[in-house]
């Protein structure tokens, strides 16, 4: 069992900081790296995988420094974001030159192969591949050598549905045997389903650790702020403020809106259509005004 | 485990990914072009010792050994850095001077092939090797192709837009600054590999401005210190992301 852990570190390009002070540890299970994009999850990544310098502060394996030092690569794991891959290879090719490149025989290439259940498509170029069967054969060639840390870049961007399953599946499993998965990932659904245990960043500092649903519990007890619109919305304003669920609601003249702020998210969803429905009022646009991640992690600092 | 100078999985990726591009046509375009030019050549004017070494110095080692040169050298490690696929070399336990080695070997391998094999049977054909000029250019192509492939490899490690600036290097300074400023000749691998060609051809057939100690110091100088940097360039690429 490995773990890998990042201590102050701080790194930045040019005059903008990517990463500011982060200090955290990823051992053994399934790891969920969850932030905006552009909250320097792959600079984090980078780091860790020996792709980077941190520009302060230390990132290591098991004590090791990772940076400038190919030999931690017998036991860490990675996968890229980027797609380019030896596209004039097959699969079985490119995970064979992975293999050959740790020193290993043909059987961990097929051996690797296997377990992403590649081996249909194994024979034919990589060019030909659709993004979910270039992402297994990815995770192929970082499964060869058998690593304890196993480190993957926004694995699930453009999978359908099914691969996403698939490739949880596997991430679990992995996670089960005790070794150290990190996953990134912007989308709140992915890490919940995958993860119990998240590191949060945004803005490149670190925001919030531990376990999902506590960390969920906070970012959905917050205030949510919807903009309504409806047949009379000034009927539909006073029988919402009667409720608890509410604490405050502005009427927009300019927009022909309601802006209402809640308090209790679960009861106020219940309430609205309810509401509407007892007074003969018809809802004509319920849109959340502030639920992007943005706000949401932003939410979660200030928490 | 891995300290050796040359990794066999490495040069086959090497070697099919600079095969496998766009790029290659120019590899087989131009000596053919070389092939056509000496047979035309040839046909029109007779053997001529003096036209074969206007044909071999001016176009071969000139022109076609640095263009050459500029492909495989920067198409050995260039791509590969710019869409991000280099990862997969990286990520494993292998060290970087031998990546570097490697692909410096395979970009040599290519560029002689593509450039000294073409240059000795156009020499052949110019003038069946007369006063050894098939068999000097043959080998001073060689030789140049040690040089120009570190020296582009390097590029490739340094700069997006290594073949553009190869090709200002090669087309501009060896070929245009070299015939202008005469200084500019004392730095240039043409004739550092011309004063080899000097010295394997007859007394009198082929000259460089360079004398051989001088030549054979700064070829080896600059391929090794290209080489050593490279090796420097690559220990410390970092990937950025793409954030």
């Amino acid at each position: 069992m490995s773990s890998v852990r990042i201590d102050n570190v701080s790194r930045w390009f040019g005059n903008v900081v990517a990463v500011n002070d982060v200090t955290m540890t990823i051992g053994p299970g399934v790891t969920g790296l969850l932030g905006p994009n552009g909250a320097g999850k792959s600079t984090l990544i980078n780091m860790m995988g020996g792709f980077l310098a941190p520009s302060t502060g230390t990132v290591t394996l098991d004590g090791t420094v990772i940076w400038g030092n190919e030999e931690i690569y017998r036991h860490i794991g990675v996968v890229p974001e980027r797609e380019a891959m030896y596209d004039f290879l097959t699969g079985l090719e490119f995970v064979r030159a992975n293999a050959e490149l740790h020193g290993l025989p043909d059987a961990a290439a097929r051996r690797a192969l296997a377990t992403v259940e590649m081996e249909y498509a194994q024979d034919r170029k990589i060019s030909t591949y659709s993004k979910g069967m270039r992402q297994r054969v990815k995770m192929a060639s970082a499964l060869v050598h058998d690593p304890s840390v196993l480190l993957l870049d926004e694995p699930f961007n453009g999978m359908d549905p099914r691969q996403r399953m698939q490739l949880m599946d596997l991430l679990r499993r992995m996670g089960a045997e005790g070794r150290s998965v990190l996953f990134s990932s912007h989308i709140l659904e992915e890490v919940e389903q995958l993860a119990a245990h998240i590191e949060v960043v945004v803005a490149g500092r670190h925001a919030a650790s531990g376990d999902f649903r506590k960390i969920r519990r906070l970012m959905t007890n917050r205030p949510h702020r919807y903009l309504v619109r409806s047949s009379d919305d000034r009927a539909l304003a006073a029988a919402l403020i009667a409720d608890p669920s509410t604490s405050g609601i502005e009427v927009d003249v300019q927009e022909g809106a309601l802006r209402v702020q809640a308090v209790d998210f679960g009861r106020f969803t219940t309430l609205l259509p309810a509401v509407a429905r007892a007074h003969g009022i018809r809802l004509l646009t319920v849109s959340p005004s502030d639920e992007s991640l943005e706000s949401v992690f932003s939410y979660l600092v200030a928490a | 485990m891995h300290h050796r100078i040359y990794h066999p999985t490495v040069a086959r990726l090497t070697y099919r990914g600079l095969l496998g591009r766009r790029r290659a046509a120019v590899l087989f375009t131009l000596p053919a072009l070389l092939l056509v030019i000496a047979a035309a050549v040839r046909l029109l004017t007779g053997a001529d010792d003096d036209t074969a070494t206007k044909v071999l110095g001016g176009f071969a080692l000139a022109t076609m050994v640095p263009l050459i040169g500029v492909i495989a050298g920067t198409g050995a490690i260039g791509p590969e850095i710019d869409d991000g696929s280099v990862v997969y070399l990286l990520a494993k336990p292998v060290k970087r001077p031998t990546i570097i080695l490697t692909k410096l070997l395979v970009a040599t391998g290519v560029t002689a092939v593509f450039s000294a094999v073409p240059t000795l049977i156009a020499g052949l054909i110019l003038n069946g090797n007369s006063q050894r000029i098939a068999v000097a250019y043959t080998i001073a192509a060689a030789v140049a192709s040690v040089a120009y492939s570190a020296l582009f490899l390097l590029l490739g490690t340094v700069t997006r837009h290594a073949v553009v600036a190869g090709l200002v290097y090669a087309l501009i300074w060896e070929s245009l600054f070299g015939s202008l400023v005469p200084g500019a000749r004392t730095l240039s691998v043409q004739q550092w590999a011309l004063s080899l060609a000097e010295r394997i051809a007859a007394p009198g057939a082929v000259s460089s401005d360079v004398g051989l100690p001088v030549a054979v110091v700064l070829l080896a100088g600059v391929t090794v210190a290209a080489t050593w940097y490279a090796g420097e360039k690559l220990r410390k690429l970092t990937l950025a992301g793409e954030e």
